[in-house]
């Protein structure tokens, strides 16, 4: 019936423009405690002691609890996801300022926020280490002992070191860098930096926990539920089948809200007091949680006459901060995209994950792909202007082509890198001259393509239910937080079963309900959900076609499932039952090499081009004009798809030109929306967004995720854009005026003093 | 300490007792609406925003008590009899959204700015809306929304 590739509303329209969307902020239970937490003010520090006395008299407050009351509850009481770091409270030890260390629970959150301000703690200081670089010593430990979680399939290899900060290096030799490096014609070098900047989304972490009777249900703002239900389970040593984690929609998520946030602490604290307990964060309390690495790139290349770039070292260090949530996936998944989409004979690829002192850092749209890309792009402009080519043209002698091997080894297959790149290059007329400006403002443009493996080897189960009138029900456990992927599913259950996308009812993720789903993240869910969902649709499509085989139906023949039912049971009952799971394959890079043919099911790619002006007397960057373009394959629903091509790349030139959490002695000096600049709706610049016309043959309808590759190419185009315009190169984020006025003031030879 | 207000709540007189320091946001969560959702805290964002005597006011600052004698209006209220607004479905039709989130906000600065300025230019929305910010940045799609409203 073509429901794929339809442009309908997104099936929540109603209810989000109405208010009545149903998130976790919403939710009260009979009964429930409020809980706030007191944080931690020193970096890295061990506790003395935690003063609660006058919190526990203030009239209103039912109790404090710590980290020791934690420790009765639960012996070992440390989650993540890579690592068991991170304690549920802090114990003994605090690693980075905001750290929780008490919570104050009351039925009044005021009384709550009040008393929390009455707690005082005493730490002993130890020296902190802010910097990834730095970190690589280990003068400064942030963690004595790695243990690492054994959860994930792609993280069994990880170790339990001592005396380093290093929590995952990953290595990747292919050819041999150093003899063509010697061989080559010009050998070029830079190094690039990221900062570190948050998700901020407008529904703040916020989680409920209800005790229950011998099962525990958690309400919870989180794009993992299933992942939340294992390891909640794992630290009370229970069965999976005690824990529900039920997530309506999310305002907001990327990438912040998976694995485990909040949901050990008020599951914690629920069972501690028998009572339902939720925490909601503070939009400056979000500044504590987790946030985008900051990163160190230093990228060399060897390039050969006929401007073909024959060797690349990369050396990335990633800054985790205190614990090391997903950082090490990062590091590794992302680490070997090092080089860019080029085809590059030898390649060294050293990829390190590093603790220090900072909020902890994991994964936000792109999964560190837009701090790698940022680094080789601009690298590999710079290059062609030193070799004097053409961007564009250095760029498409150097780019890989269908099926060629990927640094990894991994094939390029479906990875419309060439027609990206195109699309880009058309509609910024590249071949035609710019109006470059005169006098103190001067115009550029620039151009950056990134590309990104989705993650393997990951699991998603669905679920279709038939029911006996033919009205059709999905369950999964993904997790729609505004990217649509309730509609994608339906479009795709529809376009199996020949129904209308809109007459299909999509359950949430409840656990006790939906089968188990990897997560909702990585721009994984439209094709390995949507993958699920075909095959469960096709399950209850041949089961339809067995019913009505059963109740002498002719074969062949249509009939509305309705009249199968009825035929086959005598009246309106019955239920059919299509369920499947997704599974691609995938091969363990090799622990010598890094190498393999087969890291990853599919391969998103997305660039950008920028026209700015630069005010030459103040460092004012404005952007004219901004071309964004992915490879979604054959979009389900190109509307929403094009909508999240736009607030990728929008949410992208925010950490592009303003967004930075400042840090002083470890504190976060700019926690608010006040200080910390997100972009409004004044800071949108003209825009284009195309998909590229492509096809993922393993996708579902040949479609594949874009959530993130929107981001991949703006920041170094825009850098590379601004060298154009008045040739001073950016080596570091954000670029802001301040930052671009004293490169202008360097280049004339008249450096700025530092503030 | 207790006061009790009496005010209009979508076209309904109303009466509770609360606390001084309780905000707007608070109050109609009471009233189990939670279209008006506090974010930023800090009057920075919009997603509290709240019609005060057809005023749009960020509920997160606006203190409980200054309602009193006055008429509240929502979003829970723009469909009271049945069916969306012009603005409600301008932005489902151009897809002004994501999470959703912001969503309330925006609708009802929009009502406000279409009273201001029938047909705005896109300066006009942009100098209006300002004040609303939507961190899925559906920036476009909102002001294609809001020029399709004041075309309809
Ligand atoms: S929560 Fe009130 S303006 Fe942001
Ligand atoms: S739609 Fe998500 S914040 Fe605006």
């Amino acid at each position: 019936m073509n429901q794929v590739g339809r442009d309908i509303p997104r099936l929540e329209v109603r209810a989000k423009v109405t208010g009545r969307a149903d998130y976790t902020h919403n939710l009260r239970l009979p009964g429930m405690l409020y809980g706030k937490v007191f944080r931690a003010t020193v970096p890295h520090g061990r506790i003395r002691c935690i003063e609660t006395g006058a919190a526990r008299a203030v009239p209103g407050v039912q109790c404090v609890v710590t980290g020791e009351d934690i420790r009765k509850l639960i012996a070992e009481p440390y989650y993540g996801p890579a690592f068991h770091d991170q304690p549920i409270l802090a114990l003994d030890k605090v690693r980075h300022v905001g750290e929780p260390v008490a919570v104050v629970l009351a039925s009044d959150p005021h009384v709550a926020e009040h008393a929390a301000q009455l707690i005082d703690a005493e730490y002993q200081e130890l020296p902190a280490v802010y910097d990834e670089v730095a970190a690589m010593q280990p003068d400064i430990v942030v963690h004595d002992m790695l243990k690492p979680a054994g959860t994930f399939a792609d993280l069994k290899h990880l170790k339990g070191r001592t005396g380093t900060n290093i929590a995952l290096d990953f290595h990747l030799r292919r050819g041999d860098v150093d003899a063509a490096l010697a061989r080559a014609e010009r050998v070029i070098e830079h190094t690039f930096k990221t900062q570190q900047c948050l998700h901020l989304a407008f529904e703040p972490f916020v989680a409920v926990a209800d005790p229950g009777d011998g099962v525990l249900t958690i309400h919870t703002s989180n794009q993992t539920p299933s992942f939340v239900r294992t390891e909640i389970a794992r630290l009370f040593g229970w069965p999976e089948n005690r824990v529900r984690v039920k997530v309506p929609y999310l305002g907001g998520g990327f990438g912040a809200k998976v694995y485990v946030k909040l949901e050990a602490l008020v599951s914690a604290l629920a069972l501690l007091v028998r009572r339902p307990v939720k925490i909601a964060l503070t939009m400056e309390e979000q500044f504590y949680m987790i946030t985008k690495h900051p990163t160190t790139f230093r990228i060399k290349s060897g390039v050969g006459k006929d401007g073909r770039v024959v060797a690349r070292a990369c050396e990335v260090y990633w800054n985790g901060g205190a614990y090391a949530d997903i950082g090490p996936r990062v590091t590794q998944k992302s680490g070997f995209t090092a080089p860019g989409p080029y085809d590059i004979e030898n390649i060294n690829i050293d990829s390190y994950a590093l603790y220090t002192n900072r909020t902890p850092a994991g994964a936000l749209r792109g999964f560190g792909i837009p701090q790698l890309v940022w680094a080789y792009e601009s690298h590999t402009d710079l290059i062609a202007r030193e070799l004097g080519i053409d961007p564009i043209d250095f760029r498409r002698k150097n780019i890989l082509h269908q099926n060629r091997p990927q640094a990894s080894g991994t094939p390029m297959t479906d990875a419309a890198i060439a027609k990206v790149l195109d699309a880009i290059a058309a509609r910024l007329a590249w071949n035609k001259k710019l109006d470059r400006g005169s006098g103190t403002v001067r115009r550029g443009r620039g151009v950056a393509i990134g590309f990104k493996a989705s993650i393997s080897p990951t699991t998603s189960v669905a679920i279709v239910n038939v029911a006996a009138d033919g009205s059709t029900t999905l369950y999964t456990s993904t997790v729609d937080m505004g990217q649509g992927s309730d509609t994608a599913f339906a479009q795709i259950a529809a376009e199996v079963l020949d129904f209308k996308a809109e007459d299909i009812r999509i359950v949430h993720p409840d656990t006790d309900v939906t089968p188990y789903d990897m997560g909702t993240l990585g721009s994984r869910s439209l094709f390995h959900m949507g993958n699920a969902v075909r095959l469960a649709a096709e399950d209850a499509r041949a089961k339809l076609q067995a019913l009505a085989a059963q109740a002498g139906l002719p074969e062949g023949t249509n009939y509305p499932p309705a009249e199968v039912f009825k035929k086959r049971f005598g009246m309106q009952a019955g239920n059919v039952i299509g369920a499947a799971s997704f599974v691609p394959t995938y091969k363990s890079p090799d622990a010598q090499t890094g190498l393999s043919d087969n890291v990853t099911p599919f391969w998103m790619v997305g660039g950008a081009g920028a026209e700015v002006e630069v005010d030459t007397e103040t460092g004012d960057v404005r952007v004219l004009r901004l071309v964004n373009a992915v490879d979604c394959g054959k979009p389900i629903n190109p509307g929403v798809a094009r909508t999240q091509l736009s607030g990728a790349a929008i949410m992208q030139l925010g950490f592009t030109l303003s967004e930075a959490m400042q840090l002083d002695a470890g504190q976060v000096t700019n926690a608010s929306l006040a200080d910390y600049k997100i972009p409004g709706i004044r800071d949108v610049p003209p825009m284009e967004n195309e998909l590229v016309e492509a096809e993922q043959h393993t996708g579902p309808f040949g479609a594949k995720g874009l959530g993130e590759s929107g981001t991949f190419g703006v920041s170094p185009a825009i850098a590379n854009a601004i060298h154009d315009a008045v040739g001073v190169r950016i080596m570091e984020l954000p670029i802001t005026a301040e930052v671009v006025f004293r490169a202008l003031r360097a280049q004339q030879g008249r450096p700025l003093e530092d503030a | 300490m207790m006061r009790t207000i009496n005010f209009t709540l979508n076209g309904q007189p109303v009466s509770t007792a609360i606390e001084p320091h309780r905000n707007l946001v608070e109050l109609l969560q009471r009233f189990d609406l939670f279209g008006a959702r506090e974010s930023c805290g800090q009057g920075l964002c919009g997603c509290c925003t709240v019609l005060v005597d057809d005023m749009a006011v960020s509920g997160c600052l606006y203190f409980a008590v200054w309602v009193d004698g006055k008429s509240v209006t929502t979003v829970e209220h723009l469909d009271a009899e049945g069916s969306l607004s012009v603005v409600q479905q301008a932005f489902i039709d151009c897809g002004a959204f994501q999470c959703g989130f912001c969503t309330p906000g925006f609708v009802l600065m929009t009502h406000q700015l279409l009273k201001a300025y029938p047909n705005p230019s896109d300066d006009d929305i942009r100098h209006y809306l300002s004040g609303n910010l939507c961190r899925c940045a559906a920036y476009p799609e909102i002001i294609e929304a809001v020029k399709l409203a004041a075309r309809r």
